[in-house]
């Protein structure tokens, strides 16, 4: 009778700890391709707490209308145009955004705030540059929703989501050489693929391509149309999208048919939003932030002496729609230009408006 | 209660031990030493030795230590002789191969490949030494080759993913790194590159095979412990004096599905399903990226596959260029 009672026990314990990996709680779950191709996400509905909070704009948006902010005062090289009043709630937002403790003296002289002593002020102006250049001339990947300072500093004055180039080991040893790969990181989503992928891809304009796989089935005769990739390479990219899966908090057939990852036709409109998104971060990484190395002090570079840059996980942190999709500039009109503005990429508007799918 | 008597084996007969048969003339001598332990006896035969090691034996051991070795310290050396460090990353540590850059020349400095050369060339002579091994010995005891062959097949696969398709593609970097996360990663990433091995005919071969043995496996193991308590177990005797446990057997898979194996075929079937699994899986890497640079599309064009409903969407890099 005893090793019955154990045996039912045991029973009952081996069939609660196989359903121990099950999530009882509510999931949301979305088709996002046709039917058997397994394109669906499925997340925990109290996985939207992570979104984060939305900060409330410091006061209420002064009317249009006033003084130029350029004739109010000394130095005011990007937001001149806008009125002294917005110019001031501007300022506040941005306070609020990023030295909440620090407060104005972070960027400020409070002698003269017009001086530019102190670098942050240098940092700073060049930052409203490049949101003002993100909300006008990457709307494929912003959208209408736009970007603000908030989306990736949340109230820090260093966004705690960065990457910086890599120190450079002595690549004629294994002595500590882990060739930039084999590291349990985040980067990589725990995986031992390189995590060199950000500055391979990320850089600037000039970062490698992405794309690996052939648009034939057999390999090319000649050479100047022969897929040379090799499957070592591949997994730079792979790892980048591992990034980008991890940063979005989506898997792979949120923009691919995984059956097969490279034709358009097959993949989901996000896909292209992506595209966009990764020639935006070469644009924000190349153009804005690089240029600044001589500008930060030594304690704000990397090993390699450049500036902290952006990645997905910059803006996104988890979620496939920054702040959950919530548009904070259109409470910050000075953030998003209206009139002629330099765009980054012209380029046809793609994407079909997403179906219903069978 | 129901009880299941065949996890262990039950009943240990002490005896002298077994020498086996001579030797044939002029062979290497055989290892004297025999011991008994229990425990080996509840899983296998009791009986340990006598042990023939030979020359190929000998060397096979020193060539796989050897790699072994060279595979084992690189990864330490990787983590600055660091032993907690070896411990905490080892699944994320690696030998990696050569970089595009070298081609297939086999000169390539230690520290960027040439260890990865020197362990593959180690490991590759330890599995053909081990595999001479397998041959002889069978024919000293004058048996088939069939263990031979099967490891042959084995050593097929392994040698197509890191020599024979590398020299094709005239790259190193071709090859699988040594590492436990960091093949499995080789192997996604393979699959990434050359347009998804599911589309792969060999690819799909090589699991029917795979998948088929474990299946085999299971219906072969389960019929035999089954009729154990007929002696099932001895099979050499039952396929010359059919008893209780053979009849019952194969009357219990007519009955279930209406055609049985006999003794000696299941043990063909299984053969031949575990030697396909490699066989045609290394035909299908061999045919990776030398043949076929893109499976998806070869089995569109093939209507190997299905092709599902055009999304609409372009790809944004044909207007800007």
């Amino acid at each position: 009778m005893k090793s019955t009672m154990l045996l039912r026990l045991g029973a009952v314990l081996a069939g609660a700890a196989l359903l121990g990996a099950c999530q009882v709680e509510t999931k949301s779950v979305a088709q996002s391709g046709y039917r058997g191709t397994g394109m669906d996400q499925i997340h925990l509905v109290s996985d939207k707490k992570k979104i984060g909070e939305v900060p409330a704009p410091p006061y209420d948006p002064p009317k249009p209308g006033g003084r130029p902010a350029k004739e109010a005062y000394q130095n005011v090289q990007v937001l001149g145009d806008i009125s002294e009043d917005e110019f001031s709630y501007t300022m506040a937002a941005i306070t609020q955004w990023i030295a909440p403790e620090q407060g104005c003296n972070y960027c400020h002289n409070p002698a003269n705030m017009a001086s530019d002593e102190i670098y942050t002020k240098k940092v700073a102006r060049r930052m409203l540059q490049m949101t003002r250049n993100i909300n006008t001339g990457w709307t494929q990947h912003v959208k209408q929703t736009g970007v603000t300072c908030y989306t990736c500093h949340r109230g820090q004055a260093v966004p705690s989501e960065n990457w910086t180039l890599p120190a450079k080991g002595n690549e004629d040893t294994i002595l500590g050489n882990l060739h930039g790969q084999n590291k349990p990181v985040i980067a990589t989503a725990y995986s031992s693929l390189p995590n060199t992928a950000f500055a391979k891809y990320l850089l600037d304009g000039n970062s490698s391509p992405i794309r690996v796989q052939s648009t034939y089935s057999h390999p090319s005769q000649y050479a100047a149309t022969k897929n040379k990739t090799t499957t070592m390479e591949t997994e730079g990219t792979y790892s980048l999208m591992m990034h980008t899966s991890t940063a979005l908090g989506v898997n792979c057939t949120f923009c691919h048919n995984a059956g097969s990852f490279q034709p358009w036709n097959m993949s989901t409109p996000k896909r292209v939003g992506a595209w966009y998104g990764y020639r935006m971060v070469r644009n924000i990484n190349g153009e804005y932030i690089t240029p600044l190395a001589s500008v930060f002090p030594k304690h704000r570079l990397g090993p390699q002496g450049d500036p902290l840059k952006v990645n997905c996980t910059t803006c996104h942190r988890g979620v496939n729609k920054p702040l959950g999709g919530v548009s904070m500039v259109k409470d910050y009109p000075a953030l998003r230009p209206t009139g002629p503005m330099v765009t980054a990429a012209a380029a046809p508007a793609p994407a079909a408006a997403p179906t219903k799918m069978p | 209660m129901a009880t299941y008597q065949n996890i262990f084996t039950q009943v240990q007969l002490s005896h002298a031990p077994e020498m086996g048969i001579g030797m044939k003339p002029g062979s290497d001598p055989r290892g004297t030493a025999v011991g008994f332990n229990h425990l080996f006896g509840r899983f296998g035969q009791a009986q340990l030795g006598p042990i023939y090691l030979g020359w190929t034996g000998l060397l096979a051991i020193l060539c796989g230590f050897t790699a072994f070795e060279i595979i084992g310290l690189n990864m330490m050396a990787s983590v600055n002789w660091d032993p907690i460090q070896f411990v905490r990353m080892l699944p994320w540590l690696s030998l990696e191969p050569p970089g595009p850059e070298y081609g297939f020349s086999p000169i390539v400095p230690l520290a960027k490949g040439g260890w990865w050369i020197l362990a593959g060339m180690f490991l590759t002579l330890s599995v053909l030494l081990w595999a001479i091994r397998t041959y002889r010995r069978a024919k000293a005891l004058g048996m088939g080759t069939h263990v031979f062959w099967a490891f042959m097949s084995a050593i097929w696969l392994f040698l197509v993913l890191g020599f024979i398709r590398p020299a094709f593609m005239g790259s190193w970097s071709e090859a699988v790194p040594f590492g436990i996360f960091p093949h499995l990663d080789w192997t996604a990433a393979f699959s990434i590159r050359y347009g998804n091995l599911f589309y792969n005919p060999f690819h799909a071969l090589s699991i029917a095979f795979l998948y088929g043995s474990t299946l085999l496996f299971a219906m072969h193991g389960a019929t035999i412990l089954a009729v154990g308590r007929y002696g099932g177990e001895r099979e050499i005797e039952q396929i010359t004096d059919r008893g209780t446990a053979s009849e019952r057997a194969a009357l219990f898979w007519r009955w279930t599905m209406g055609f049985n194996a006999t003794m000696e075929s299941i043990h063909r079937w299984a053969w031949w399903f575990a030697v396909l699994t490699t066989l045609t899986g290394g035909i299908g890497i061999l045919l990776t990226g030398t043949v076929v640079d893109n499976w998806y599309l070869w089995a569109q064009q093939h209507h190997y596959a299905p092709a599902y409903p055009d999304t609409g969407v372009v790809d944004p890099a044909l207007g800007s260029k």
